[in-house]
C-alpha cells in the first residue's frame, strides 16, 4: 500500500500522501502561515530593537521597522540615566543569587534522589508545595518577613540590601524537582562503584552525581537566570535606595520620566530583553529539555 | 573527607558487596580491577579511629546535611512569610502603636470590599482567558510547527522568543506599539486595512483584553513547546490506521490527537492557573490598574493596600485569600483530571 510510510513525518493533520491533492496549494498556505507567525512573534521585538536604534522620534507612538539613521544615542541616553547601574545590580544578582540556587538546590536533590530516609517523603511534598506560592501572591508577608532579618554587621535589616534581593531567590521548587528526577536515573553501581574505591559522601557527590547531572544543571541555570532575571515586584518592596534597584526596576521608572520619549525606553527595554535571548539562545537544548521533562511529568 | 567516608557506614557494606561482585562474575578483568581496591579497602574495615558520631547515626543525618541549607532557605522565605501572613490578617497593623487584634475582621472586610470583588473578576476573566487563549494559540502553533525537521526547529526557537524576554520589556514594547492615537504602530497598520484607531489601553471597554492578548502572545509559545512534545510522542501508526479507516483531517484531530494530549492539558491548565493569579508586573507597567479601575487585578490591588494605603493587615488577609485560592483551584484540576481519567 502507498498509504503506509508516506507520511513518516506526519503529525496527522498533514494527510498521507495518496489522500492529497494539490500539494502546492498546501505547501504555499504552510508558507504563509509559517511567515504570519514568525511576523506576530518576532516583529514586534524586532521593531523595539529598531525603534531605539534610531535617532529621530518623529512622532508620539511611532515606530521603525527599519532603524531611522542608525545611531547608539537612545542606548547611551538610558545608560546614564541608570541603566548601566540596574544592570550591573542585575549581573550581581544573577551571579551570587544563580550560584546559591543552583548549589542549594543540588545538595537538596541529592539527598531526595539517592538517599532513603525517614521524613523524605514529607520534605518532598513541604518543598513542592510552594510551587502553589508564587512570589507574587506572598510577596507582601515577604517583604515584612525580610524587614525582621537582622543584617550581619551594618546591624540594619536585609531590607534595602543586595542580601534581601538575593537570598529570597535560592529556595526554588522547581531547580530540585528537576535535578532529583535526573539524580534518580543515575545508576547506583557508579556511585557503589565509587565509594569501593574509598570515596566519601562529599566526593560521590561533586564528583560522580554532579558531573553527571551537567544537562539537568544547564536545564535549572537557564530557567533559574530568567527567574532572577524577571524579578520586579519583590525589588519594588526591598529596595528603597535607586543605586540599588535591578534592571527591571529601572525600566520602568524611566517611563515614568515622560521628557526622554519612546526611543529611549525602549532602548532602555531592548537591554533588559538581549541578555535572557542570548542566554536562552545558548542553552536553548537544555531549555526545551527542561521545558518538556519538568512539566511532561509533573 | 576520610571521617565523612567512614561515617556513611559504606565502610561495613562495600567490601562484602564487591566479594559477590568478584565471585559472581568471575569476569577476569573485573576481579583483577578490584582486587587492589579491596586490598586497599580491608584495614579500614573497622575503622581505626572512631569518628565523632557512629555510622548508624551518620546515616541517618547525611540526608539531613544536603537538606539543611535549602531546608533552611524554605523555612525562612516561604514558610515563615506565610504563617506570618496568616498571622497579620488577623491584626490591623498600626505602625510604631501594636497590633491590634480584629479575628476575621479583615476577611470579612475582604468580603465586602467593592474594590476587591471587582479585582478578584478581572483577575479571574484575566486568568481563564489568558489560559485559554494560550492553550488554543499553542495548540494551533503546535500543529503548524511540529515536526523533527530542521526549518521546523528554527521556527520554533524563533516564536519562542517572547517566553525569555521579561515581562517588563514586554509591557513596554506593547505600550509603545499599542499607542492609542492614528500614528500608534498598531493603529497605524489598522488604518491600512481601513480600520478606525482602536483606544487598546487607554479605554476602560477595550484595556483588560488589550492586557489579556499580550498575555497570551507571550505565553502562548510556552504552551506550544509543550503540545510539540506531547504530538511527538503519540503514535504515528495511529494516524496511519484512522486515515486507512477513512477518517478525515478533522477526524484525526478529534479522536486521535485531543485524547493523546489530555494529560499534557491537566499539566498546561495547572500551570495557568498559578500563572493567571499572580499576575502583576503586566498589569503594574502597562496600565497600573486603570482606566477607572478596569484592569484592576488581585495582586497589584494587594500591593497597593500594602503600599499606598498602608494598611498591612488587611494585605495579609487578601494575600491569605489568594494562595487559598491557588492552592484550592490547582487541587481541583489535578481531581477534576484524575476522575475524568478514570472514567
Amino acid at each position: 500500500m502507498a498509504i503506509v510510510g508516506s507520511s513518516a513525518t506526519a503529525l496527522g493533520l498533514r494527510a498521507p500522501r495518496m489522500l492529497t491533492r494539490g500539494k502546492a496549494g498546501k505547501r504555499v498556505a504552510r508558507l504563509v502561515a509559517y511567515v504570519v507567525v514568525v511576523a506576530v512573534f518576532l516583529l514586534p521585538l524586532w521593531s523595539m530593537v529598531a525603534t531605539a536604534l534610531s535617532s529621530t522620534q518623529s512622532q508620539l507612538g511611532s515606530m521603525q521597522l527599519i532603524p531611522h539613521g542608525l545611531t547608539a544615542g537612545n542606548l547611551t541616553t538610558a545608560w546614564h540615566f541608570g541603566i548601566g547601574r540596574g544592570l550591573l545590580n542585575s549581573v550581581i544578582m544573577e551571579v551570587v543569587g544563580l550560584t546559591l540556587q543552583l548549589t542549594v538546590s543540588s545538595l537538596a536533590a541529592y539527598a531526595l534522589a539517592r538517599k532513603r530516609f525517614r521524613g523524605a517523603a514529607l520534605v518532598t511534598v513541604a518543598i513542592m508545595a510552594t510551587m502553589m506560592m508564587p512570589d507574587e501572591v506572598i510577596a507582601i508577608p515577604l517583604y515584612l518577613i525580610i524587614g525582621k532579618i537582622p543584617q550581619p554587621f551594618t546591624g540594619g535589616t536585609l531590607l534595602d540590601s543586595y542580601g534581601g534581593l538575593i537570598l529570597p531567590m535560592v529556595g526554588w521548587a522547581l531547580p530540585i524537582y528537576i535535578l532529583t528526577g535526573f539524580m534518580k536515573r543515575i545508576p547506583m553501581e557508579l556511585e557503589e562503584a565509587a565509594r569501593v574505591d574509598g570515596a566519601g559522601e562529599l566526593r560521590v557527590f561533586l564528583r560522580i552525581i554532579l558531573p553527571l547531572c551537567r544537562p539537568a544543571l544547564g536545564t535549572c541555570a537557564v530557567f533559574g537566570f530568567l527567574m532572577i532575571w524577571d524579578q520586579y515586584l519583590l525589588p519594588l518592596l526591598v529596595v528603597q535606595t535607586p543605586s540599588m534597584d535591578p534592571l527591571t526596576v529601572v525600566v520602568t521608572s524611566l517611563q515614568s520620566s515622560q521628557e526622554l520619549g519612546d526611543g529611549v525606553k525602549l532602548a532602555a527595554a531592548t537591554i533588559l530583553m538581549v541578555p535572557s535571548v542570548l542566554f536562552y539562545l545558548g542553552l536553548q537544548r537544555y531549555f526545551e529539555r527542561g521545558v518538556l521533562s519538568g512539566s511532561i511529568k509533573g | 573527607m576520610k571521617a565523612t567516608d567512614s561515617d556513611t557506614g559504606i565502610g561495613r557494606g562495600a567490601p562484602a558487596r564487591l566479594a559477590v561482585q568478584a565471585d559472581g562474575v568471575a569476569g577476569a578483568r573485573e576481579t583483577g580491577a578490584a582486587a587492589p581496591a579491596l586490598a586497599r579497602r580491608v584495614p579500614r574495615v573497622p575503622p581505626p579511629r572512631r569518628a565523632w558520631i557512629s555510622r548508624r547515626a551518620g546515616r541517618t543525618v547525611i540526608p539531613w546535611l544536603f537538606l539543611a541549607p535549602a531546608l533552611v532557605f524554605f523555612a525562612v522565605f516561604r514558610f515563615w512569610p506565610t504563617v506570618w501572613g496568616v498571622y497579620l490578617s488577623l491584626y490591623k497593623v498600626r505602625p510604631y502603636l501594636g497590633n491590634q487584634w480584629v479575628g476575621f475582621g479583615n476577611f470579612t472586610r475582604a468580603f465586602h470590599d467593592p474594590d476587591l470583588r471587582s479585582a478578584a473578576e478581572h483577575s479571574l476573566i484575566d486568568a481563564a482567558a489568558s489560559v485559554a487563549g494560550s492553550i488554543v494559540i499553542g495548540f494551533c502553533l503546535a500543529l503548524l510547527l511540529e515536526g523533527p525537521a530542521r526549518h521546523l526547529r528554527v521556527l520554533r526557537t524563533a516564536v519562542f522568543v517572547p517566553v525569555v524576554v521579561s515581562m517588563v520589556a514586554v509591557a513596554e514594547l506593547w505600550n509603545s506599539l499599542l499607542f492609542p492615537g492614528k500614528y500608534g504602530a498598531i493603529n497605524s497598520l489598522l488604518g491600512d486595512i481601513g480600520l478606525g484607531p482602536a483606544p487598546f489601553l487607554s479605554s476602560p471597554h477595550s484595556a483588560l483584553a488589550t492586557v489579556i492578548g499580550v498575555q497570551v502572545w507571550k505565553s502562548a509559545p510556552y504552551d506550544m513547546l509543550i503540545f510539540v512534545a506531547g504530538l511527538a510522542g503519540i503514535d504515528q501508526t495511529l494516524y496511519e490506521a484512522a486515515a486507512i479507516d477513512g477518517a478525515g483531517a478533522f477526524h484525526r484531530l478529534k479522536y486521535v490527537t485531543l485524547p493523546a494530549l489530555r494529560p499534557i492539558t491537566t499539566i498546561v491548565l495547572t500551570l495557568g492557573i498559578i500563572r493567571g493569579l499572580r499576575v502583576f508586573t503586566e498589569i503594574y507597567v502597562l496600565t497600573n490598574g486603570g482606566p477607572a479601575g478596569s484592569t484592576q487585578t488581585l495582586v497589584p490591588f494587594d500591593y497597593a493596600q500594602a503600599t499606598t494605603n498602608n494598611d498591612v493587615g488587611y494585605a495579609s488577609a487578601i494575600s491569605v485569600l489568594l494562595l487559598t485560592t491557588t492552592i484550592l483551584l490547582t487541587l481541583l484540576v489535578w481531581r477534576w483530571r484524575a476522575r475524568k481519567d478514570d472514567a
